[in-house]
């Protein structure tokens, strides 16, 4: 019987949601595709939030052109087959032409291909691989990323590391087996070694792990100044706590997967990481996003939400700029241009990553502060 | 420790030994050829830095100090009911999480703190510890009998591998029910140490401490040699019977092991060691203390029951002939369910250990310490108690020397690695019976 009526109800709210889709004729429609159920829902939710929010405020300012602009939202689940079948559902069902989305690369890059062979435009606020923006056969025309892609933050780390630590000799610990946290442990070490530091200590671990004591050791016995985890919270988590236990006092650095509510931020203490956007960065654009989305959700944005009020605002000002609706003029003049969004000055590269800074945050005293930003 | 097997010394009933197939000349040679290679890599690393490699091996023995507690579990179950209890992990899973909710949302770690506002932070931390830990073996206990009354009772009489699969059913079945929103999510969650953790190196435990413990590990150590001769003499003392049974008392097991582990633990952490002008503080932490006299305190109670009463009496029959200790008047029933209870009780008990060291709960944690406490338990030889325990000292130094210098990727394929050459040349273990071939 339950189901019975979920079904009916979702029958009627489609039809509704169908019907408001087919009102507006001088609407500009786009597409929300983001995880809303499953293990990584809360991602789905900032996104969608944060490309609300900046929906909101385009139609508060009467539209791009005088066009409002609508959406429509798809749970495609951080999962390959439920994003294609997102995308699929979202440009030939509902003719979109503008996707923002997917939070996951792994189900970015499938929905890339198939708007890449449409000609839809679509910008990934979050994802992170570089094959999302780059396919065999090049560059993709019309694929964008709002955030920088992982090696990027290893540079910065390393940058930040010399300059701002004065740190001479450095420890890094990897997961082999992990794309993420090697790309970020190898360009560091590149980048560190390239200024003159000196990497005393590369271990590797696998990402089943519970037990770091002996690689721990390893590095007290050399001593380094800093120690590079560019892992996921709940290894850095463990890492952390038997370096504290076993005396080791390099000064702990890492990447985004550190940002969570589970950090330890009592095994961390001291240790900073680079980040995309901070709610504490000072400039007028961020304290006023900070403020309206808090007024309208009843919390703080985290990272992934001003990531996905960046993608919405690089799309509208791309559309604004480029006075179309047409997904290939609209994609040229995002490629050449220039945004102020909260997380920064962004430029696109051949590539179609963003060229921008990275906030670095320090765990201290239970709490993340926002330290400094860091240009490469 | 050493006289207590689950099974009863065999007198004469046992009558053949099957040793495994001896091996060719070939891979004698490969065997002896690998050993003396890891003997040269061991010995330059020690030679070369010997801090670090002294602190690997405490590192190593506070891993293998876990395992133990895991291991026992794995080889009473074993010798009594001739199942290997797969989801032994997942009971340890559970120990481990009831821990968590107990200390992070029950506080039941400060209780005395709560009843008696005065008393000391010292004795406070010990007692409240300790609560957790009791309250995480009942459950985990409890989860075990359990499981044992549903899953692996009704085919206590069809085929082993039956009751080998369902335990690998119901493995999963406790993995993913933890995973559920609603139970344990499958989050990984930061673990609250119930104490304040605390690193030792030199200069920071008082000299005194140290005399008073080696003072007392060397009269036990002085009465146990004392005891041996005594009951060395056989018929010519009058003592000597006596002297046998105070030799395997388990509270002079307890003092020997206790005493000598911490004694020489809390020892080191005292030695600053300098080589080449590079000096190097050996460090211990309260968790290494508190994981090592933990395990053997759990252990020595273990082994009592298991040697000392009527309970233990009742286990060692079973596991010699269930059929027979039936005949005998004995509850093999319950028996079982009080086996499954002690293994599960321990396995808890090591979650909660497990987790203050590394400090993270999640629901397949009790995977991966399941199978090496496992391997442990098979290269001590299975169903053996302190088969269990050295095992699992092996493995806890296999990972680590290997993490430490050999390669940290391959520590757990030469940890496994190293099941398969002893099941290659040691089939029954190194404590373990040689399959029974009863006339």
């Amino acid at each position: 019987m339950r189901s019975r009526i979920y079904v009916m109800l979702a029958l009627v709210v489609s039809m509704l949601v169908l019907s408001a889709c087919g009102g507006g004729s001088g609407a500009i429609k786009i597409a929300i595709l983001a995880p809303m159920s499953g293990d990584v829902a809360t991602f789905g939710q900032s996104t969608r939030d944060g490309i609300l929010l900046a929906i909101e405020e385009w139609n508060e300012k009467g539209g791009i052109d005088g066009k409002k602009i609508e959406y429509v939202v798809e749970d495609s689940q951080c999962a390959a087959e439920a994003a294609v079948s997102a995308a699929n559902k979202v440009i030939d069902q509902d003719g979109v032409k503008f996707i923002i989305g997917e939070v996951c690369s792994s189900a970015s890059i499938p929905v890339s291909e198939i708007a890449t062979a449409k000609q839809i435009f679509q910008i990934s606020p979050t994802s992170t691989n570089t094959a999302v923006t780059v396919g065999e056969s090049g560059t993709k025309p019309t694929i964008f990323r709002a955030c920088f892609i992982d090696p990027f933050q290893g540079k910065v780390a390393a940058k930040f590391a010399l300059d701002n630590l004065g740190a001479k000799t450095a420890a890094v610990f990897l997961d082999q087996g992990n794309d993420y946290v090697r790309g970020l442990a190898e360009v560091f070490i590149a980048e560190f070694e390239a200024g003159g530091g000196q990497v005393v200590v590369k271990e590797t671990y696998t990402g089943d792990d519970s037990d770091f004591s002996a690689i721990v050791t390893k590095a007290k016995d050399a001593n380094p100044d800093v120690l590079y985890l560019p892992d996921y919270y709940s290894t850095v988590n463990l890492i952390a706590a038997q370096a504290k236990e076993r005396g080791l006092t390099a000064a702990m650095l890492g990447g985004d997967g550190w940002d969570s509510a589970d950090l330890d931020r009592a095994a961390l203490d001291g240790g900073y990481f680079t980040n995309h956007f901070s709610d504490q960065d000072t400039r007028p654009i961020v304290q006023e996003f900070v403020s309206k989305y808090a007024a309208k959700f009843g919390a703080p944005p985290d990272a992934l939400a001003a990531l996905a009020y960046d993608a919405a605002n690089i799309l509208f000002q791309g559309m604004d700029k480029a006075n179309s609706v047409d997904p290939v003029e609209v994609a040229k003049t995002v490629a050449s241009g220039t945004f102020d969004v909260v997380s920064g000055r962004i430029t696109y590269d051949a590539d179609h990553n963003p060229v921008k800074a990275a906030v670095i945050l320090q765990v201290k005293d239970g709490a993340i502060n926002y330290v400094d930003t860091v240009a490469p | 420790m050493a006289q207590t097997f689950l099974r009863p010394a065999q007198n004469g009933v046992m009558l053949k030994r099957r040793n495994g197939m001896p091996l060719n000349r070939f891979s004698q040679g490969l065997f002896v050829l690998l050993g003396l290679l890891v003997v040269y890599v061991l010995g330059r690393a020690f030679w070369q830095n010997p801090g670090v490699f002294v602190q690997q091996v405490l590192n190593g023995l506070q891993l293998g100090f876990i395992y133990a507690l895991i291991a026992l579990g794995y080889t009473m179950i074993y010798g009594i009911v001739k199942l290997i209890n797969f989801a032994h992990g997942d009971v340890f899973m559970v120990g481990a999480f009831t821990s968590f909710y107990a200390v992070a949302t029950l506080n039941l770690h400060r209780w005395p703190a709560a009843l008696f506002p005065g008393i000391p932070e010292g004795l406070m931390m010990l007692v409240g510890t300790v609560t957790v830990v009791l309250l995480s073996m009942a459950i985990s206990g409890t989860l075990a009998v359990v499981m044992e009354r549903f899953a692996y009772r009704p085919l206590r009489n069809k085929p082993r591998i039956a009751a080998l699969i369902t335990a690998i059913g119901v493995s999963f079945f406790v993995e993913y029910f933890g995973a559920l929103p609603f139970v344990f999510t499958n989050n990984y969650i930061t673990y609250p140490r119930p104490f304040a953790v605390q690193v030792y190196s030199a200069g920071m435990i008082a000299p005194w401490v140290l005399v008073v413990l080696w003072v007392i590990f060397l009269l036990i150590v002085a009465t146990f040699g004392w005891l041996t001769a005594l009951a060395r003499q056989g018929s010519r003392s009058r003592y000597h019977v006596q002297a046998q049974t105070w030799k395997r008392h388990p509270l002079l097991q307890f003092g020997l092991l206790f005493f000598g582990f911490i004694t020489v633990v809390v020892t080191l952490t005292g030695v600053r060691i300098e080589t080449g002008g590079k000096v190097w503080d050996l460090t211990a932490s309260n968790v290494t203390l508190v994981v090592m006299g933990g395990s053997i305190v759990l252990q020595v109670l273990l082994s009592y029951v298991v040697s000392r009463t009527r309970l233990g009496k009742a286990m060692r029959a079973a596991a010699y002939d269930k059929a027979v200790a039936r005949l005998m008047g004995i509850n093999v029933d319950g028996v079982i369910t009080a086996t499954f209870a002690l293994g599960g009780g321990l396995a808890g008990a090591a979650g909660v250990l497990y987790a203050t060291v590394f400090p993270q709960v999640h629901h397949l944690m009790g995977i991966i310490p399941g199978l090496k406490a496992f391997v442990a338990a098979v290269i001590g030889g299975i169903g053996s108690i302190p088969g269990a325990f050295v095992g699992s000292l092996i493995m806890g130094q296999t990972e680590m020397l290997t993490a430490g210098f050999i390669s940290t990727p391959m520590r757990d394929a030469v940890a496994f690695s190293l099941l398969i050459v002893v099941l290659l040349v040691w089939p029954q273990g190194i404590f373990g019976e040689p399959p029974a071939e009863k006339v």
